[in-house]
């Protein structure tokens, strides 16, 4: 079912800090959606509209049809699991699932037949009569979520419920979510910084920033065809590079003028004219590398380089190549890494190319949106104004990229 | 082996104090249950001999009732400073930062001015031809004969006006840690706010409340010097009988014995409590015990 949860203009001020700007959105029934950003961005802010904690300056927001702005939190069959979990320290693991039922005044046997079934859903049983001190962080988690889940809501938010536990944990409660979902079928509002989180477990996917929303989508949408540069910065990593349209073809392709390397050919389906000027992303993953030269094709983009850092991180390896002014992150995959070929070493003449439909021309671009990008520490200067290699100053405020967070 | 090092440098940290506590505190208390049980010669010394006399006084319906008024306004003045505590320590942790410091100095400032000084204020502000006392006659609230002074209700008025600071400073160190995201979950999984408050709050700050009854509920027990400024002879306390056993007739057996019941009262409640606990715990454990058997 279609906008079964709709926000429509939401707007949210904090003192003079506008949260939410204007935000409208739909989610469907049954589905797993993430609000997607950068700490800041509103995403949180968003949720709490949603769970009733806050109430908007403006917009609506309708549930299965009935509008629930002005409803209280304990009005709405919304629940939360917070961050923090919020288990009720004073009560047994038993006591706090059984908190919602209890107070909708359902029965002793109802209530003891329902919290039985939560603790078998969440496998349990054994820790029941513990309080929430004496348990672990991932078993606390599964609680958060069993206490949420036994008032049965049309809605379930999750407000970066996986944040507080470690790396390994975290890829198995991300498992056991979409488990969870999958059993009760309920919507789920996910909420996020992690962009690999958000890819593998959600259904659609809003890209926040700043308040307002960037671009909704499927996970394979939000990166294979962002629209605008933050998108394609913030979900993985990739490349800018700027230029003019010189040429359109008849089979939704352009050839485009790049300061500095010369003319590529890529992907046009925004029907951009002659004399445009357009900014495209490539992501790593998709630029070849090569020591010898590639076969010539018209729909692939071929430029020599040389290598001018790397880091291998076991899985692939990260390559910074200079081509002319450029400097190009690629990212190659270990098939037989030591086995049939000798690995591309510092300052190794290579040729570098990629598909021409691998490239994407972007809607929006703001120059600031390169500091998301990982680039290698590098110390010398390098011209060329619109050089991605010459936001090397900024490398130090990328500790939150999400690029590195990958690795 | 590291864990009873530990322990001896903890003794040997708390030794001073408890050496302070056995010498100002429990060896004189000790001394007070002594006297209690000796008798009293006319010129106000000690006599010789042991006697229960002094306990005689106690069985007599006037010092039933003074007790129970001393129990009773001492249970008054303890609800009202949690009723008006609690919600106080709650708007105070939910306040910035800044202005919880600013709140802080406001409670604490009533300590600058010295007790007695306070308590004259009082009387001045309750007196017949005092300000209060005018205006509620002028608005006809009360009638001309109506006393502020010298009651219960004065005593009442100035034992919760002296010990709602000490209720709210534990108050608020506790709300000052409560996780107030509980009550959004609270609210969350349907919960009304008042209910999320009972339930959720209340138990949040449970050790806050208990120090905030005891540092109210015995203080109030042994006051005397409120009673005796802004009370009647209707409203004694069991600490005037005490000071008018001790400076006025100068029997100090009967004010040791009167005391003694005192001490009794603050003591029982909190052993009681505590061997409940006792059986409690050990009843639990015991399955356990016996599997390890």
């Amino acid at each position: 079912m279609k906008d079964f949860l709709v926000f429509e203009n939401l707007s949210k001020s904090y003192a003079n800090i506008k949260a939410v700007k204007n935000i409208s959105l739909s989610i469907n029934k049954g589905e797993i959606f993430s609000l997607l950003g950068p700490s800041g961005c509103g995403k949180t802010t968003l949720l709490r509209l949603c769970a009733g904690f806050e109430i908007p300056d403006t917009g609506r927001i309708i549930l299965n049809g009935t509008d629930i702005t002005a409803l209280p939190p304990e009005k709405r069959k919304v629940n939360t699991v917070f961050q923090s979990y919020a288990l009720f320290p004073h009560m047994t693991i038993r006591d706090n699932i059984a908190f919602g039922p209890k107070i909708a005044g359902k029965s002793k046997k109802e209530i003891e037949h329902e919290v039985d079934e939560m603790l078998d859903l969440i496998q349990m049983h054994d820790e029941a009569d513990r309080k929430p001190s004496q348990i672990s962080g991932g078993q606390k988690q599964r609680v958060a979520i069993a206490r949420a889940l036994i008032n049965k809501p049309q809605v379930l938010l999750l407000d970066e419920p996986l944040a507080a536990l470690d790396l390994k944990l975290r890829q198995r409660m991300l498992i056991e979510l979409d488990q969870i979902h999958d059993e009760v079928g309920i919507t789920f509002v996910f909420v996020t910084h992690d962009q690999t989180e958000a890819m593998s477990l959600s259904d659609r996917i809003a890209v926040m920033d700043k308040g307002h929303i960037e671009q909704v989508g499927t996970p394979v949408e939000i990166y294979e065809s962002p629209v605008s540069s933050f998108t394609a910065a913030f979900i993985g990593d990739t490349n800018f590079l700027d230029g003019q349209v010189t040429q359109t073809f008849d089979d939704n392709r352009a050839e485009i003028n790049v300061p500095g390397i010369g003319t590529i050919i890529c992907y046009n389906d925004r029907k951009l004219k002659e004399g445009d000027p357009v900014h495209v992303s490539i992501r790593p993953e998709k630029i070849h590398m090569s020591k010898t030269e590639p076969e010539e094709n018209r729909k692939l983009n071929i430029l020599s380089g040389t290598v001018e850092n790397m880091v291998y991180t076991g899985t692939s390896t990260k390559y910074w190549v200079r081509s002319g002014e450029w400097l190009f992150t690629l990212q190659k995959l270990h098939m037989r890494y030591l086995l049939d070929e000798t690995p591309a070493k510092w300052d190794d003449h290579v040729w570098i190319s990629w598909h021409a439909d691998d490239c994407y021309m972007l809607e929006k671009y703001r120059e600031a949106d390169e500091q998301l990008l990982t680039l290698p520490d590098i110390e010398e200067a390098v011209p060329g104004s619109a050089s991605p290699s010459s936001n090397n100053k900024d490398i130090s405020s990328k500790e939150s990229a999400p690029a590195k967070e990958k690795r | 082996m590291k864990i009873s090092r530990i322990n001896t440098e903890e003794k040997l940290i708390t030794f001073p104090s408890f050496f302070w506590l056995l010498l100002f505190f429990l060896i004189p208390t000790l001394l007070v249950v002594l006297i209690s049980f000796c008798t009293a010669d006319p010129y106000g010394n000690i006599g010789k001999g042991f006697s229960l006399s002094a306990y005689s006084e106690i069985i007599n319906i006037s010092f039933l009732i003074l007790v129970l008024r001393t129990i009773k306004l001492s249970i008054f003045t303890t609800v009202i400073c949690l009723s008006i505590g609690i919600p106080v320590a709650y708007a105070m942790a939910r306040m910035e930062k800044r202005w919880q410091q600013n709140f802080m100095l406001l409670v604490i400032i009533p300590f600058w001015t010295n007790f007695l000084i306070r308590i004259y204020a009082w009387k001045i502000i309750l007196h017949p031809e005092g300000f209060l006392k005018q205006f509620l006659v002028f608005i006809k609230l009360v009638p001309e004969s109506a006393s502020l002074l010298y009651n219960e209700g004065a005593v009442l008025l100035v034992l919760v006006y002296t010990y709602l600071p000490f209720a709210i400073l534990p108050l608020y160190s506790a709300a000052e840690k409560f996780d107030f995201q509980l009550l959004e979950a609270a609210r969350d999984l349907g919960s009304s706010s008042i209910r999320s408050f009972i339930k959720i709050f209340l138990p949040g700050i449970s050790v806050g409340i208990v120090s905030a009854i005891m540092v109210v509920f015995i203080p109030a027990l042994g006051t005397y010097i409120i009673p005796d400024m802004v009370g009647g002879p209707n409203s004694e306390m069991l600490g005037n009988k005490i000071a008018q056993r001790v400076f006025t007739d100068r029997h100090l057996p009967k004010g040791s014995a009167l005391s003694t019941i005192l001490i009794l009262a603050f003591v029982i409640p909190p052993l009681i409590q505590l061997i409940i606990r006792k059986t409690k715990k050990t009843s639990k454990n015991s399955p356990m015990g016996v599997l390890s058997k």
